[in-house]
């Protein structure tokens, strides 16, 4: 099991949680459990069936970009983090 | 070290100091660097973009004096673009979150900017946005655009990066905030022809529930100018880390740096306890002077005090 923090702009889409536990071994597998009971979560997360490109997934504190993507794996609890990609300056 | 008569200030742009921070290394086998850019002339690193920016955009014939610039920016930028607007000859309005510092307000309308406020709940996201439609609605503004202008990553291609591969005979991490993406870009390719096993790696900030946007995460912003595929690690630090990390600069080195300089130093800590031995380079981007009326300086719950403000 995964703990899925969940954004504020997400939080309607799964009845006002902020955080969601979740299963998977990967990134996509938690990401499937997720959409699977929360199923509005998938416009928001997903593009074409990838994670959209404004979504950023954070798994122990790193961007699962600079990992293995979504197929990250993802150990018994870790904490995962997804937010709106943010700029600054 | 001894500088030449400098003509104007923005000649003094640049040519920031490098320091080792010898107390800060978890390891000794690992040596880290600070690269202090809150010497720049307005206090921050933004100087080298905005001096780059609007030479470039001279040098294309693109900007006559006179000429009204339009900017989003969470401060920094805004406070360095107001400096150059004002030797060079023009007006500035800057985009600002309803929800950055008193300081840089403050600062933007002594250099006499002026101000244009987007909704605070929408974090400089909301700048952009914000921004964009007022450049979209009257093209009598010029707006250099930090976040697509590749003046911006060329300041640090040719500034901050190659400053920092001119000091060291060695560099195998790089580290600094991720804002624009600029100086990651920038610094990060300069280095790469220098080091190429160097890792480029990002600090970001992890914002607060009430600066995040509310409507959708469609909102979310990449900016042109960052491509996180040249990234080799991307970290999110909370606010807690950021002035945990900001603290321990100021009481091991004496170094007040900003909220990302905090987040940097954090990063740098966690990357340097991974290896064995080598050399790791900080950016600090700013000073801790613009934040001093922040509240999370005494506060018990520091992430609390952090929530609703946008801090780099």
């Amino acid at each position: 099991m995964a703990a899925v923090r969940i954004p504020p702009t997400l939080r309607a889409e799964v009845g006002g949680a902020r955080q969601l536990e979740a299963r998977g071994e990967t990134v996509a597998e938690v990401l499937d459990d997720l959409v699977e009971r929360h199923p509005a979560l998938a416009a928001q997360l997903l593009a074409g069936g990838e994670l959209a490109p404004f979504v950023n997934v954070f798994v122990g504190g790193e961007d699962i970009r600079t990992l293995d993507g979504t197929e990250t794996h993802v150990r018994n609890g870790d904490s995962i983090v997804l937010l709106p990609a943010m700029a600054g300056g | 070290m001894a500088r030449a008569l400098a003509p104007s200030l923005l000649d003094l742009v640049g040519s920031t100091p490098l320091v080792e921070l010898p107390r800060l290394s978890p390891r000794p086998s690992v040596r880290l660097y600070a690269k202090l850019e809150g010497q720049n002339p307005t206090g921050s690193i933004k100087d080298r973009v905005a001096k780059a920016m609007v030479d470039a955009a001279e040098a294309a014939g693109e900007l006559e004096p006179g000429r009204r610039l339009l900017e989003p920016t969470s401060g920094n930028t805004g406070i360095s673009l107001a400096l150059v607007a004002k030797l060079r000859g023009y007006a500035l309005t800057c985009v600002l979150p309803a929800s950055v510092t008193e300081e840089r307000r403050r600062l933007l309308r002594l250099y006499g900017a002026e101000i244009v406020d987007s909704p605070a709940a929408e974090g400089s996201n909301g700048a952009v946005r914000l921004a964009l439609e007022l450049a979209e609605h009257d093209p009598s503004w010029f707006m250099p655009f930090q976040y697509a202008n590749e003046a911006n990553p060329r300041a640090h291609y040719e500034g901050t990066g190659a400053e920092i591969a001119e000091a060291l005979e060695r560099v195998d991490v790089l580290v600094a905030g991720l804002g624009t993406g600029g100086t990651l870009m920038g610094a990060g390719e300069r280095l790469r022809e220098s080091f190429p096993d160097v890792v480029v790696a990002a600090a970001e900030p992890l914002p607060g529930d009430e600066v995040m946007g509310l409507r959708s995460l469609a909102d979310g912003y990449v900016p042109p100018v960052l491509d996180v595929s040249r990234l080799d690690r991307k970290l999110l630090v909370s606010n807690e880390q950021s002035v945990a990390g900001l603290r321990l600069l100021l009481e091991r080195e004496g170094i007040f740096g900003g909220v990302s300089a905090g987040a940097v130093v954090h990063a740098a800590r966690r990357l340097a306890e991974k290896l064995d031995e080598g050399v790791i380079v900080c950016v600090l981007a700013d000073g801790g002077w613009k934040y001093l009326s922040a509240g999370f300086w005494d506060a018990e719950d520091v992430g609390a005090a952090m929530e609703r403000s946008v801090w780099w």
